[in-house]
């Protein structure tokens, strides 16, 4: 037997299917389709955690998402468990660990529940005001203490081992929510030949038919139609239908984000199987179809394990087979809640008295009480109850006073009536509307193309509620462009249940004491006494009394008491109801897993890594590899027993010395082509393009508006009409943004195109005394002689039987190429060269060398030596600005006075006093270190290598008018030392340039 | 210089081979491509350059069945895959203005087919897929997951996704992910 508490013949659960699971280590069974709640129901647990501030014993307080107590550590192993699992949503599976939360060191015994006792002391707000001094105990002791006291679970800390998916999905109309009205408006909207999706939270369609067994649809009982609406629409090919499926966002466009829990609820998953999919659903029309979510009682100790929601205890009853108790109070103000008595009664469970506190409730519900044999209190209240683990009974009588009964009972169901869920609409910004008629708040204009139906949209009775739906599906397809469609009727129901009274705000029991404490939110165990509070304190909006109190804002959401929060507010301020405002409800509806939102982007999958043609090779001559952007680069190769310095050292020496071979693939490339291309140029960069000839190459200072550097590069110019750009390997793509942005906007009569070419093109660097030696003789049809192929140009050719632009260029300072060969051909190009280079002598070298020539030489680097904020003249990089130019990007920015004024940081070259200290980039400098603290910085260092090739170490920085200073002494204060220095030129290698034309 | 070596070709996919039930992936033959701009008045006599038609309406291509592919990207912007032929030397002989660069090696491309190929780009990609909106021969600039990529339906349950050359590890990758839930 699956639980004592298991009513043999009801519910829609097979017996003989049992699984085993354990809770906090006892192994219990369950039946198959149970969830964890109903499992430990049907095994006589009721108490299931402990309350988040005051560690109150609490139990399930309903049978669905809006589960604000029952909230578990779930899992298959130690390395499958989630935190914070709702128990009354979670599937039991066979072997499923179940643990309860937020106890120490048991859950019938929990320290942590002194916090009850010291609850004065909690009141609402008490953070805000208690903890204020001294600072220092902030970090040390409240935030940690009150953090670890007042939790919720505990996160894993193993890596998750599942997978999961990501499915973006179009449909001409989704429908949120699988009860009554959703299948309705789904069948109508399939049957027009829309392509339809229906979603729905639970493991089955049905929605309110897990519990209302009295109603019929189209002669049948609601869930067997139900059932078999889900099957018809599962057989269609426009329709899918996904259940264990939350919809939790509603963002702008009918964009709807879904999470699909696929494996959840499995005992032995399919391992390929995703443990969650993401549905990231586009759709034309919405029809919301989301139901309504039942109020608690508000009154004295109403959070006691065995106090539930009477729709829930129902539901446990009429779909799981479970009774909630031998004993059952009932406590409402709303009609639906007899219907549960009558259900149990009739279970045989005992239900010794139904107390309504509406003076004269439904005289045929009152009449069909008595001949069950149910005692009826009406226009009485529940004004406290008893128990410490478990309900033990409720105290009964009138809130004006006079004589009181002590009712023993083993499980108290409440209804304060339905709210609306209106979370999906609310999501989809639109507005709700208070209806005066029936105290709610309802869907009011829609902002997006939705339609809420239903209970939802406040429509109570199921005959009207399932043709409405009907109605708004065929309308959604028609909307969504569907025209044709054949002849179908809307289904026909039968009313069963009546969803009629309401009562929002604290009932009698809940008293004007302050000692009292009625549950209003009982996640964040917010009071009836804490609101009244607050208003108290001064809180006059309800997002004011929200944050004071945290009243809705737990992982629930306030799905059950916003609204009497809302009312006691409205009763403190004295001002109807709607005046003192609803909050908006934001995504997530419930809870959403990191790993669904992350889904493939983990891993190798979380940023693509982007690698050269000539990596393999890297790799196997032992580069190690740094991160530039998404790119992997060679950054240096060590030999046997070097470290990064020594390796540098190394490919310093070896390409003045000798030569050296870069991969330089990463540079961003552009084709510029068009018989404008020279005036797009022109335009786009500081310097005269017109006069470069065919075949020569300029190096190209590229600026923002407000006259900053923002890119450089070469550029060479291969025909009139057609240059190739480069740009540095960060640059790539926003200097192609920027350059096609000006092309459409500003400059859309210029007739030429843009094309990226970065990765077209493998680029060999080929650098060194050797240069020429190494490439000749695999070169075809081009004259390489120094007349021929000068310093800065470029010929078009082939090398190794295959096309190259070859650049005669430098970043070193020493004679050189650049292969740019076919990217499929870099490989076998650079392994050509390779086997010339090496027996030369020659290296492979890296990014890091290639920043220490670079540097040698005083050549900059955009984005280190400078950082947005340095002009071409403060990088002394004048001569690239064409004076007799009329326009170009940044020309009036350049002019501004602030960037023309002296006292403008330049870069200068700084020499240490002692050779062998290298300065730290970033470093501030001073002119006199004797200065109090804090002293004036007039500069930092850019750029500090140790020179292999100087025998020193050499370093640029920004220093404020450094170029009038050259061979003054400043100095770098550290924190150990005060590093003396000399402002010297940036060049510091081959100051004539005569190794370039080498 | 006479005996110079030609060059192999090192493809960045070669060798790859994934997929799941319901959608293989593999990795597309080398192929010569065109980034073709031009305005659309100038299409006629580009058209009739290249022996091929270009596409004008947007999100379409043209296929001559044998090897050869025109893609509308832009208003002025074409597409042009071929695996036999070289379109960039049909092109030079086009006198009216336009911009062809040279992209055989900038892209390459990924083969998704079967049942599943549909969902498998589904995980990637935001953009409607389906028969109404995206039938054969539609062809799509678009972005997988998180890298651009031009999408081409060739067939029924065959789509060509055409990505940068460094990118078509992390798409490689991604469609392999994708491919294990296609049936979903």
């Amino acid at each position: 037997m699956s639980g004592a508490n298991r009513i043999k013949g009801k519910g829609r659960l097979t017996p003989a299917r049992t699984v085993r699971f354990s809770f906090d280590n006892q192994v219990l069974t369950a039946v198959e389709g149970d969830t964890l709640a109903s499992a430990l129901l049907a095994n006589g647990v009721h108490l299931t955690g402990r309350s988040f501030k005051y560690h109150r014993p609490r139990g399930m307080l309903s049978a669905g998402p809006e589960e604000p107590n029952a909230l578990m550590d779930v899992g298959r192993d130690a390395v499958r468990r989630t935190p914070n699992i709702r128990a009354t949503v979670q599937e039991v599976y066979d072997g499923m660990r179940a643990r309860s939360q937020n106890r120490w060191p048991s859950l019938a015994f929990d320290v942590g529940g002194l916090n009850n006792l010291a609850s004065p002391f909690f009141a609402a707000g008490f953070y805000y005001k208690t903890f204020m001094w001294p600072k220092a105990a902030w970090k040390k002791i409240y935030e940690p203490v009150i953090r670890a006291a007042a939790g919720l679970g505990v996160a894993p800390t193993e890596p998750d081992p599942d997978h999961y998916a990501n499915h973006f999905a179009h449909c001409d109309v989704l429908v949120i929510g699988g009860g009554a009205a959703g299948l309705s408006a789904a069948l109508a909207a399939a049957h027009a030949g829309a392509e339809v999706i229906l979603c729905d939270e639970q493991a089955e369609t049905g929605g309110a038919f897990h519990h209302e067994t009295d109603a019929k649809v189209d002669g049948r009982p609601g869930w067997e139609w139900a059932q078999a609406v889900t099957a018809e629409l599962r057989a269609m090919d426009n329709v899918r239908v996904l259940t264990r499926t939350t919809a939790f966002g509603y963002q702008a466009q009918n964009h709807v984000g879904l999470v699909e829990r696929v494996t959840e609820h499995l005992a032995n998953p399919d391992p390929s199987l995703p443990r969650e999919r993401l549905w990231q659903v586009r759709a034309k029309r919405v029809v919301i179809a989301t139901g309504a979510i039942e109020r608690h009682m508000v009154f004295a100790n109403n959070d006691r394990p065995g106090i539930m929601l009477a729709s829930a205890a129902r539901t446990y009853l009429n779909h799981f087979g479970v009774a909630v108790g031998a004993k059952v109070g009932v406590y409402t103000a709303c009609d639906s809640a007899w219907n549960a008595a009558f259900d149990l009664k009739q279970a045989g469970v005992s239900v010794p008295a139904i107390v309504d506190v509406r003076p004269d409730p439904d005289p045929e519900l009152v009449a069909r009480a008595k001949e069950l044999g149910i005692e009826v209190f009406a226009g009485q209240a529940v004004l406290d109850t008893s128990g410490k683990l478990r309900v033990k009974s409720m105290k009964v009588g009138k809130s004006s006073g006079g004589s009181t009964r002590d009712i023993s009972i083993d499980a108290l169901i409440m209804s304060a009536g339905w709210t609306p869920s209106v979370h999906m609409y609310s999501q989809s910004r639109g507005k709700v509307v208070w209806d005066e008629a029936s105290q709610r708040f309802l869907p009011g204009r829609n902002v997006q193309d939705c339609v809420s139906v239903g209970a939802c949209n406040g429509v109570d009775d199921l005959r009207e509620a399932v043709a409405d739906a009907a109605k708004a599906g065929h309308d959604a397809a028609i909307a969504a462009g569907i025209s044709a469609g054949a002849a179908w009727t809307a289904p026909e129901a039968e009313t069963g249940t009546s969803w009629a009274g309401s009562m929002m705000g604290s009932a009698a029991g809940a008293g004007t004491n302050t000692t009292v404490k009625a549950f209003v939110d009982f996640q964040n165990d917010v009071t009836a006494k804490d609101i009244r509070l607050a208003v108290r304190e001064g809180m006059h909006s309800i997002e004011h009394v929200k944050r004071f109190t945290t009243n809705g804002m737990a992982t629930d959401q306030g799905k059950t008491s916003n609204i009497h929060g809302l009312a006691i507010a409205a009763e403190m301020l004295d001002k109807p109801l709607p005046q003192v405002g609803l909050t908006t409800f934001r995504s997530p509806y419930t809870p959403v897993t990191f790993g669904a939102i992350v889904n493939h982007s983990r891993g190798d999958l979380f940023d693509p890594t982007r690698r050269t043609p000539m990596h393999g090779w890297e790799e196997a001559h032992g580069a190690v590899f740094e991160d530039v952007g998404q790119w992997k680069r060679a950054w240096y190769y060590p030999r046997a027993g070097e470290d990064m310095h020594e390796a540098v050292n190394r490919e310093c020496r070896t390409v003045r010395e000798v030569a050296g071979m870069f991969d330089a693939s990463t540079l961003g490339k552009i084709e510029v082509v068009g018989p404008d291309a020279a005036r797009f140029l022109n335009l786009m960069y500081t310097n005269g393009w017109d006069k470069l000839q065919p075949g020569r190459c300029k190096y190209g200072i590229m600026l923002r508006e407000d006259g900053f550097i923002y890119d450089d590069g070469v550029v060479g110019r291969l025909a009139e009409d057609r240059f190739h750009v480069t740009t540095t390997t960060g640059g790539a793509p926003r200097v192609m943004h920027h350059m096609e942005d000006y092309l459409q906007t500003e400059f859309p009569d210029l007739k030429v195109w843009l094309t990226s070419t970065t990765e077209q093109w493998a680029v060999i660097a080929v650098q060194g005394p050797k240069a020429r030696e190494i490439i000749a003789p695999l070169v075809e049809g081009i004259d390489l002689s120094n007349d021929a192929m000068p310093h800065m140009s470029v010929r078009e050719g082939k090398i190794c039987g295959v096309p190259t632009r070859l650049f005669r260029m430098s970043f070193t300072g020493e004679a050189g190429y650049e292969v740019n060969v076919p990217a499929d051909y870099g490989e076998a190009v650079w392994k050509a060269l390779w086997e010339r280079a090496e027996p030369l002598g020659a290296c492979a070298y890296g990014t890091e060398t290639m920043h220490v020539l670079r540097a040698e030489k005083g050549y900059i680097i955009v984005g280190q030596d400078t950082d947005g904020t340095v002009t071409p003249d403060d990088a002394g990089l004048n001569w690239a600005v064409a004076r007799k130019k009329s326009d170009f990007v940044g020309i009036r920015g350049m002019k501004r006075p602030d960037l023309v004024a002296s006292g403008r940081k330049q870069l200068v070259g700084l020499t240490t006093k002692d050779p062998n200290i290298v300065l730290e980039e970033g470093a501030q400098i001073v002119a006199d270190p004797n200065q109090t603290v804090p002293m004036k910085m007039i500069g930092h260092v850019t750029s500090a290598y140790w020179s292999e090739n100087c025998g020193r170490s050499i370093a640029m920085g920004l220093v404020i008018d450094g170029r009038s200073i050259n061979g003054k002494t400043l100095y770098v204060p550290m924190p150990d030392k005060t590093i003396e220095v000399e402002v010297t030129d940036t060049v510091f290698v081959d100051k004539e340039g005569v190794r370039l034309n080498g | 210089m006479a005996d110079i070596a030609h060059a192999t070709r090192t493809e960045a996919l070669a060798g790859r081979a994934g997929g799941a039930a319901g959608v293989t992936l593999t990795p597309a033959r080398p192929a010569n491509r065109v980034s073709l701009r031009a305005g659309s008045g100038e299409a006629k006599s580009l058209s009739d350059a290249l022996g091929h038609e270009l596409p004008l309406s947007p999100k379409t291509s043209v296929s001559n069945g044998k090897g050869r592919i025109a893609a509308w990207l832009g208003p002025d912007e074409w597409l042009i895959i071929d695996e036999t032929g070289d379109p960039l030397e049909e092109l030079g002989k086009a006198e009216v203005l336009h911009s062809a660069v040279d992209v055989s090696h900038r892209n390459t491309a990924i083969l998704v087919s079967g049942t599943g190929a549909r969902a498998t780009l589904e995980c990637g990609c935001p953009q409607n897929l389906s028969d109404r909106v995206f039938p054969v021969g539609s062809a799509t600039r678009t972005v997988m997951g998180k890298i651009e990529v031009v999408i081409l339906r060739t067939g029924e349950n065959d789509y060509r996704v055409e990505c940068w050359r460094s990118f078509s590890d992390y798409s490689f990758a991604l469609l392999s992910e994708a491919a294990k839930d296609c049936l979903a």
